[in-house]
Formats: structure tokens, C-alpha cells, sequence
């Protein structure tokens, strides 16, 4: 037992340090606008979205689809925030400059030198992004948390349209540049800090889910009544995973304005909640692990290797009447179609990377233990 | 230790309680037997604070636990084994048994009192890292009983243990229900079986739509006629 537990934690080590000694290496060799990098980008910021998603929806048994709406905060918040100042006057055209006249990473630059000062700003901005929709999930958690299961799959999903409108307004203009574009903000250009930055707020919800109240959500999932006989306060519990998880979506949010290098309202519309809700039950509903492997196939897939089916030419066959605009989307259809037939559970269902060391399926391990 | 004084419950207009008063001696079996709808779940769910009761008292210790949230009574001592189990089926037995625990923060003394329903359950050790959905019924009531014990009550408060399991198994609960009362947790017994449950108790409760009309010793009500008669099944002839 003690041995197999040192074997997984090894092995689980081992799979990290490969991961990130691959990307570094990406970065060393590839230039940054490479497909691949661009893929790692996005997908660890999926995957981090996803793995928040999953602590809602899969570890508490909240059923939320207010994702888009977290990042949307979370992706304003960093933008707005690291603009640098000369910059201003050309993105706030329509608007006198803006309201806001100073920069993160230019007040941290002012002390703790350029590059670190820099960095620094830029990772306070995205903390900025996560405290900003942590606040606004309280807020409005105080009365949607009281609904259940599809109702406030609905209210959730309301809000993330509202607050899509709203960041549209022309008044709120000075600060979000109304629907006109946020741009020219410092962003990391290289895949590894995605990797890393993603890489360790997701252990940090692992740490969580591992906790005490990581046990207290699983319960109220389980079965609420019975959670609340042992004790377990649910409103405070459901709120405080309503917070956390929505903390880093704005997270996730901030890194998908770096890695796309311009913030409207627009992308962050409900299809963006779907996609993430698409990762998690395709990598498995409950599986932080599932998660994470979910997102980069997805990614991988839709803006890479399917490509083809968009442009013409794929695996070699040109059939530029069939291979035209949309009809990735369809085989992708097909392909989610199978996936949900053949892993009822997810790819991973409810295990983790170290469990995949256990050679017996379950069923076996299940009847062994008899 | 835990006294019910003219307690009054109501779901909407039905009254389920009118009026109980009953006490439960410390150290002692207490059991409340009672048809379908006589208000005994109700009674159970008003002490833990899940149901609100719309007048009387529920005192422990002579603290008033009425009006009190959930974790304080808990906290307060008393632990509820719910009907039908409720185990959480997608968690491990270990983390059911550790969600039992979950307002107590001395660590060690909650890995001690897993050794401890480990020693009264030897079935739950063996399959520690199984999922609770996995096991049968007999063990999920163990897993239950158990997860009500890590809160280390000074009342623990049973619903119908022997809901659903066979005789053989009910006879093993019950002889650990005894066990868990010589160690010096009093136990509150809701019953249906009510044969089973006025041997091994001290003190006895009958409840009928919503008020008590019979109590006693429990040797006392098993020969009382009118028990026999509603609740053990006499033929008259």
C-alpha cells in the first residue's frame, strides 16, 4: 500500500516535470506565433477555466453556467489595468483616453526594476481579474444559490449575458472602451508561464478538494439533506465554492485576454460556458485530471488538426466543395458524439493522473476487495 | 440529558407534532415506536434543528437547542444516523466516516475514533477505500451508525436502523447499538421493528398521529396488551 502511494506520487512527479520540460523546450525551439505554442496557450487557460468549472459542477454538485460572465470580469480587469499609460490616448480614442490613468506593471516597474516589476504587475492584474469576480459571485450568489439545479443553470447563465450588455454600455465607455476593442497591453509571449501559471492555481484546487471542505462539497453533492444532518452549513458552503470557483474563471479570464492579445465583450458569449462545459464532461464530471487532458484535446483538435476541414485540404484529400467553412464543426459533432456513446463517464471518469497506475479495472479491484 | 417539553410542529397546515413531551435519561436506550405518519422522523428532525418546530422546547443538558443552527447542535453533542442510511455514495467509507467528524478539529483525536468505529465495525475497515454506493445495505447502516459516532455525540439519535435489511443483519445492528450504549453514548431509537427495539431499550415511547400515548420501561410495553396488539402482531382469537 505505503509502496504503491510512493510509485503514484513519483509517477505523477515525473508526468509534471516532463510536461513542463516539453514546453520549455517548445519555447526554446519554436517561435512564439508557432500553432503549437498558440495551442499550449490556450489550452492551459481552458483547462484552468475548466478545472474551476469542475470544482462547481462536479465536486459540489452546483449546476452553474455562469463562466463566460467570471472570465469576461476577470479579462476587463487585467486589460484595464496594464494598459500602459502612454497607450491610452490611441485605445481610448472615443473616449478622451479613459478614466483610468495609470498601469500596473509600469507603477511595479517604477520599484522593483523592469522585467520583475513588469511580471509582477501583469500577475497582480490577473489577481485583480479573480478578486473582482470572487466579489461579483457573492454578490450575486446571495440570491441564486437559493435556486437548484436547472434554475440556476438558467440565473447564472442570465447573468453572464447581462454583464456582456453591460460591458457594452457606451456610459461605462471610459473605463471599458464601450464595444470598441482593449488592446496593446503587455502579455507573455513564450507558452511556459501559461503552463506554470495554470499549472499552480490548479494544484492549488486540488489542495482544496483534497481538504476538509473539499470532503464538506463532495457531500453536499452527495446528498445535501445528509450533509446538513453532520453539520455542514450548505449556504456557506455552496457560496464559498460559488466564490472560489468563479475566482479562477476571472483568472482564466485575465490569461485568455494575454493570450489573445485584444478584449471585447463579444467572445465571451454563453457558447464559451458551453465549450467549457463540453471539457468537462468529456474529460469526466469530477476528474480535475479529465479536465486538463479534455482541454488540450479539444484544443488541439478544433484549432489545429481539424483545421484542414475548414480550409480545403485535410489528411492529404483536397476537396475544396466538401472541406469548406463550418464543416470542421460538423465532424467535430460526430466525433463528441462518440466520445459521450463510448466513455459514458469521461475519459477519465472520476480517477486521477495516479490512478492510472492501477493496472485492474475497477469492476476487478471492486470484487477483489469482497 | 435531552428533554422534549409540549413541542409543536407543523408542515404548512398538518400538524405533525401536537404537543410531545418525553426525556431521555442520560446513559440510557430510549426508543419511540410508532406507525407510518405518527410523527417519529419529525420528532428526530426537529431535535437536529433540520425541521422548525412552531412552539415548546428541546433542551440537552438544559441548554435550549430550538432556534439553534445546525452545526451548534450538532456541535452541542448530538449526532443523527438518518432513515433510509444517506450514506454519501461517490465518497470513500474513510471520507464518509471523516465528514462525520467534520466540526471537530483535533486531528488525532478523530484518527483515534476511526480506529474506534473500526473496532465496533471490522467490515468498514476492510473496505476503507471503497465507495459507500458500493456496499450493501447492512454495511451502508454500519457506514451511517459510524459516521454518526465521529462526532463523538453524547446523544446519538438512530431513524429506523433496521429499515430495509434482513433479520440476521438487524440482529448485528442492534447488538452494536448495545455495545455503542455500554461505552456511554445514549441513544435515541426510532423504531418500526418494535419488537427488536423494546427489548434492548430502557425506557419506551409509544406516538400516535402526532402525540404520545403510552410510555413505559420497555419490558413493560412489550407485555402490554394493547402494544401486542397494534405493533407486535398478537392474533386475536
Amino acid at each position: 500500500m505505503r509502496d504503491m502511494k510512493k510509485t503514484k506520487m513519483v509517477f505523477t512527479a515525473a508526468v509534471l516535470v516532463a510536461i513542463l520540460a516539453g514546453c520549455i523546450a517548445l519555447d526554446a525551439t519554436l517561435p512564439s506565433y508557432h500553432i503549437a505554442i498558440t495551442v499550449i496557450k490556450k489550452a492551459t487557460v481552458y483547462a484552468l477555466v475548466a478545472v474551476s468549472m469542475n470544482l462547481l459542477n462536479g465536486f459540489t454538485g452546483l449546476f452553474s453556467l455562469g463562466q463566460a460572465g467570471f472570465m469576461l470580469l476577470g479579462a476587463y480587469a487585467y486589460g484595464v489595468l496594464t494598459i500602459p499609460v502612454a497607450k491610452r490616448e490611441s485605445v481610448y480614442q472615443y473616449f478622451d483616453g479613459g478614466a483610468i490613468h495609470f498601469s500596473l506593471p509600469e507603477i511595479f516597474a517604477g520599484f522593483l526594476g523592469d522585467t520583475v516589476g513588469k511580471t509582477v504587475g501583469m500577475l497582480a492584474a490577473l489577481l485583480v481579474g479573480g478578486l473582482l469576480a470572487a466579489l461579483m459571485a457573492y454578490l450575486i450568489g446571495l440570491p441564486v444559490l437559493r435556486l437548484k439545479s436547472d434554475y440556476l443553470a438558467i440565473a447564472t447563465l442570465g447573468f453572464a449575458e447581462i454583464l456582456k450588455a453591460f460591458f457594452q454600455w457606451n456610459k461605462l465607455g471610459p473605463i471599458t472602451n464601450g464595444s470598441n476593442l482593449l488592446k496593446s497591453y503587455p502579455y507573455f509571449e513564450h507558452a511556459t508561464p501559461y503552463v506554470l501559471i495554470a499549472g499552480v492555481l490548479i494544484a492549488v484546487i486540488l489542495l482544496l478538494i483534497n481538504s476538509t471542505y473539499g470532503r464538506a462539497f463532495k457531500a453536499i453533492r452527495d446528498d445535501e439533506v445528509a450533509a446538513e444532518a453532520m453539520g455542514i452549513n450548505l449556504a456557506k458552503h455552496k457560496r464559498m465554492a460559488f466564490v472560489i470557483s468563479s475566482f479562477f474563471a476571472g483568472v482564466g479570464g485575465g490569461m485568455m485576454a494575454m493570450y489573445s492579445g485584444t478584449i471585447a465583450a463579444a467572445p465571451f458569449k454563453s457558447a464559451l460556458t458551453y465549450e467549457i462545459l463540453l471539457i468537462v464532461v468529456i474529460g469526466g464530471i469530477g476528474s480535475i485530471t479529465g479536465s486538463v487532458i479534455a482541454s488540450f484535446l479539444y484544443i488541439v483538435s478544433s484549432e489545429w488538426l481539424l483545421r484542414g476541414l475548414d480550409s480545403g485540404t485535410f489528411l492529404g484529400i483536397n476537396a475544396p466543395s466538401i472541406f469548406k467553412n463550418g464543416f470542421r464543426m460538423a465532424v467535430f459533432s460526430v466525433i463528441i458524439m462518440v466520445i459521450v456513446l463510448f466513455f459514458r463517464k469521461g475519459i477519465m471518469g472520476d480517477r486521477e493522473l495516479p490512478d492510472l497506475l492501477d493496472k485492474r479495472p475497477k469492476k476487478a479491484k471492486k470484487e477483489a476487495a469482497k | 440529558m435531552l428533554k422534549i417539553d409540549n413541542l409543536h410542529v407543523a408542515y404548512g397546515g398538518i400538524q405533525a407534532l401536537r404537543g410531545i413531551s418525553l426525556e431521555v435519561p442520560d446513559g440510557k436506550i430510549v426508543t419511540l415506536i410508532g406507525a407510518n405518519g405518527a410523527g417519529k422522523s419529525t420528532t428526530l428532525r426537529t431535535i437536529t434543528g433540520l425541521v422548525k418546530a412552531a412552539s415548546g422546547s428541546v433542551t440537552l443538558d438544559g441548554q435550549e437547542l430550538l432556534g439553534q443552527p445546525i452545526d451548534k447542535i450538532v456541535s452541542a453533542g448530538i449526532a443523527m444516523s438518518p432513515e433510509g442510511r444517506r450514506v454519501f455514495p461517490d465518497m470513500t467509507v474513510l471520507e464518509n466516516l471523516k465528514i462525520g467528524a467534520y466540526l471537530r478539529k483535533d486531528k488525532a483525536e478523530i484518527e483515534k475514533d476511526i480506529q474506534w468505529v473500526y473496532s465496533l465495525f471490522p467490515r468498514l475497515e476492510e473496505r476503507s477505500w471503497q465507495l459507500a454506493g458500493t456496499l450493501s445495505g447492512g454495511e451502508q447502516q454500519m457506514l451511517a451508525v459510524g459516521r454518526a459516532l465521529m462526532s463523538r455525540p453524547k446523544l446519538m439519535m438512530l431513524d429506523e436502523p433496521s429499515l430495509g435489511l434482513a433479520p440476521l443483519v438487524v440482529q448485528d445492528i442492534f447488538k452494536i447499538i448495545r455495545e455503542i450504549n455500554r461505552q456511554g453514548v445514549t441513544v435515541l431509537l426510532i423504531e418500526q421493528n418494535a419488537n427488536m427495539a423494546l427489548k434492548i431499550a430502557d425506557l419506551a415511547y409509544v406516538l400516535e398521529t402526532g402525540t404520545i400515548t403510552m410510555s413505559g420501561t420497555g419490558a413493560e410495553l412489550l407485555a402490554d396488551e394493547r402494544v401486542k396488539e397494534a405493533y407486535l402482531g398478537k392474533q386475536n382469537k
